[in-house]
């Protein structure tokens, strides 16, 4: 088990003739292809006015529409140029796709809230956009991530970030502390899913015993999933908050990474994770070694 | 990006809401012209990007255009709180009989624009948020539909804005009560016309906020059937454009304040590279934004501090790896450098190669510059290898972020403090 992605997992590419998207097609057929038999499928790409070429011998669509019936694809992931990437999400979730993974970064906001509005409802998620994907090791991976860093095992991770991500999977792994799912939720001011939602989701999940998560300033989704832990989940959560030392009022690399108004400091919501039982990492890669501690040796 | 007072109003007047009848200046004999051309009473406003502009003396009332020339003189002189001011707006005062606030702002929770209506305006609204929450209605904008009338009817009444046009219904506003006769024009539809040409605004711009605050009620109160003036004015604005964005406004992004951001930032941006300088001693070097906070974090949880922040993207590599260190490098008071890369998909003997080459290269680019102590930290795919070719190289490596940001602020220790009579 795992969550969002798993061994019935066919992924589709947008974008997949640029050059992000065919240098990541071909790791994510390299992961999917190691896996052997327990790996999920690459089935194909989608680039508009390039249907019949093909990228690493899958076959190339003009529309997602296309893709999914010639395919059976049910979950894209899009590395368009920002620009587009909003018409992107939107033609897969109206084709039907149900998980949709947007990578591209630097959508501006306002296109992404008719779209958000567009998804409520709908039987489609949004991870992204401005992520790093998802990984089920062993499995799959939707994703920019480096694969080979992950294990198979008990710990969920749900990051705003990229390789702060990998930095904390990293010190599992060489914890022996296996991963179970890894979600990149983005680092964007509004996205398609929340902590909150991937908690819930981690929380339900038999093969997820602990949860690592990875949150940096900007905004109050630390508070909201804070809340949420203190009310709904009872396995061990561990969390590390980027930006302590963050002046107020500049961004900080992400579009969401912003101090502003008084809101989303590092130590409010570090308190407020305290508050409802969170360990709190003063280091990254400190969220190790507090679960190893939590879950003892039983699933090293 | 945050635009200045004056821009605001431009993209506001242009979307129909009134503003006062103003110009933006440069020197002190500019805005005593412009006091002139207006007559009567004018506020000087020095246009600076900061919070609590009026407190700080930066808003000035002038009854004579000598007044107004020696007050814009000395704030384009002496700055504001210790930034410099390069503009000046001049405005016709307004005669003020209630002041509103009405804001268009982003919820990121709700993943909606959110329009908020307060009563007491002119005041720090997230004050009043904390303390009267009660006293702001916040209505989250459906972008399926938009404002709509009944939206906009409910913002009237709780501002207190009636058809009648008599005087508000509201409680009095906080602080100073209204003075002068009420405005006779209806300023329900004049708040109609403002609130769209707010979303309309903001929409068009990109915005991300866009607040008039204070949007005053004229004592002048002239009907705008006779003048055709709005009897709602949007006395002072703010707004902040969506960087992702910026793309589709090159008028906008050319409008940058050039005092907004320091030389090595603008170098930075037009570079492509994340870069916030900081007040520490110890230059930091990283792949990722939010890799790149934390080590901020955890050089501060070792008893240094960061020179900055900078995210040198995906790979770390040659060019860009030079590029950063140039940077960091231009801020005198870096006495080291900490270098954290994690190599993912990129293999760190390749991140290796690359950083090693880039400070060979920029060491001979940077001759007269003394060298800074560099700390290397890599993880990831064939991090012995990668650590081998940087120890071969001469650098210092470190295995774990922490010993990385232990030996950095032990280095950067050791080195005076710049200008410190070396």
């Amino acid at each position: 088990m795992s969550i969002l992605v798993d061994a019935g997992t066919r992924v589709l590419v947008q974008g997949i003739t640029g050059r992000e998207g065919s240098f990541h097609t071909r790791q994510m057929l390299a992961y999917a292809r190691a896996q052997g038999e327990s790996g999920a499928r690459i089935v194909g790409g989608v680039t508009p006015g390039k249907g019949g070429q093909s990228v690493e011998g899958l076959p190339v669509f003009d529309d997602v529409v296309t893709a999914v019936a010639e395919t059976g694809a049910n979950t894209s992931i899009i590395y368009v140029p920002a620009r587009f990437a909003a018409d992107a999400i939107l033609e897969a979730a109206e084709a039907g796709i149900a998980l949709i993974v947007a990578i591209s970064e630097g959508i501006p906001v306002w296109d992404m809230l008719p779209v958000l509005r567009y998804l409520e409802g709908s039987p489609s998620r949004l991870v992204g956009p401005n992520c790093p994907g998802v990984i089920t090791p062993g499995v799959v991976k939707v994703g920019i991530m480096p694969g080979h860093i992950h294990l198979p095992g008990p710990v969920g991770v749900v990051s705003r970030s990229g390789t702060l991500t990998y930095e904390v999977v990293w010190a599992l792994t060489q914890a022996g502390l296996g991963q179970s799912t890894c979600v990149g939720i983005g680092g964007d001011p509004v996205s398609g899913t929340s902590f909150v939602d991937v908690l819930r989701l981690f929380q339900e999940d038999a093969d997820t015993a602990a949860i690592a998560m990875i949150g940096e300033i900007g905004g109050r989704a630390e508070e909201d999933a804070a809340a949420y832990i203190a009310d709904h989940v009872h396995k061990p959560v561990a969390a590390f908050v980027a930006g302590r030392t963050a002046p107020p009022g500049r961004r900080m690399g992400h579009a969401g990474a912003i101090v502003d108004g008084g809101v989303g400091d590092a130590e409010t919501k570090i308190a407020a994770l305290r508050e409802a039982g969170v360990l709190v990492a003063d280091s990254p890669d400190e969220i190790a070694i507090l679960l190893a501690e939590r879950l003892g040796t039983a699933h090293v | 990006m945050r635009l200045h007072e004056y821009q605001s109003k431009a993209l506001l007047a242009a979307h129909g809401i009134s503003v006062p009848d103003g110009e933006v200046v440069a020197t002190g004999a500019e805005a005593a012209a412009v006091a002139r051309r207006l007559g009567g009473r004018v506020a000087v406003k020095a246009q600076a990007l900061m919070g609590g502009r009026g407190k700080a003396g930066g808003i000035v009332l002038a009854d004579t255009p000598e007044e107004a020339e020696a007050h814009a003189a000395r704030l384009l002189a002496e700055g504001l709180a210790g930034a410099p001011v390069h503009r000046v707006l001049v405005e016709r005062a307004a005669d003020i009989y209630a002041e509103l606030y009405l804001g268009l702002v982003l919820d990121r929770r709700a993943r909606r624009m959110v329009l908020m209506a307060c009563p007491d305006g002119g005041i720090d609204i997230e004050e009043v948020a904390r303390r009267h929450p009660e006293r702001i209605l916040r209505l989250p904008v459906d972008p399926a539909i938009g404002l709509r009338g009944y939206h906009l009817a409910r913002v009237a009444d709780h501002l207190g804005l009636s058809r009648r046009g008599d005087v508000p219904r509201g409680d009095p506003p906080v602080g100073e009560r209204p003075v002068g006769d009420p405005p006779v024009a209806p300023t329900d539809d004049a708040l109609v016309a403002i609130a769209r040409g707010l979303y309309a605004c903001a929409r068009a711009n990109d915005a991300t906020l866009a607040e008039i605050n204070p949007l005053v009620v004229t004592a002048e109160g002239s009907p705008v059937g006779a003048t055709g003036r709005s009897p709602l004015l949007a006395l002072d604005a703010k707004m902040v454009i969506d960087d992702s964005a910026l793309y589709r406004h090159p008028d906008l992004a050319a409008g940058r304040d050039p005092q907004s951001e320091s030389d090595v930032e603008r170098e930075a941006r037009l570079a492509g590279l994340s870069y916030v300088k900081l007040d520490g001693r110890v230059g930091c070097m990283v792949n990722g934004a939010g890799l790149a906070m934390a080590t901020m974090d955890v050089l501060k949880l070792h008893g240094g501090e960061p020179a900055n922040f900078l995210d040198v993207g995906g790979g770390a590599r040659e060019e860009r790896v030079a590029q950063a260190l140039r940077l960091i490098l231009s801020d005198p008071a870096v006495a080291a450098i900490l270098v954290n890369i994690f190599g993912g998909i990129t293999r760190c003997d390749e991140v290796a190669r690359g950083v090693v080459s880039a400070l060979r290269r920029e060491a001979r680019l940077l001759k007269e510059a003394t060298p800074v102590p560099v700390v290397i930290r890599l993880v990831g795919t064939n991090e012995d290898e990668g650590r081998r070719i940087l120890e071969e190289a001469g650098l210092a490596t470190a295995a774990t972020l922490a010993e990385g940001a232990r030996l950095a602020v032990a280095a950067a220790s050791k080195r005076p403090l710049a200008g410190g009579g070396r």
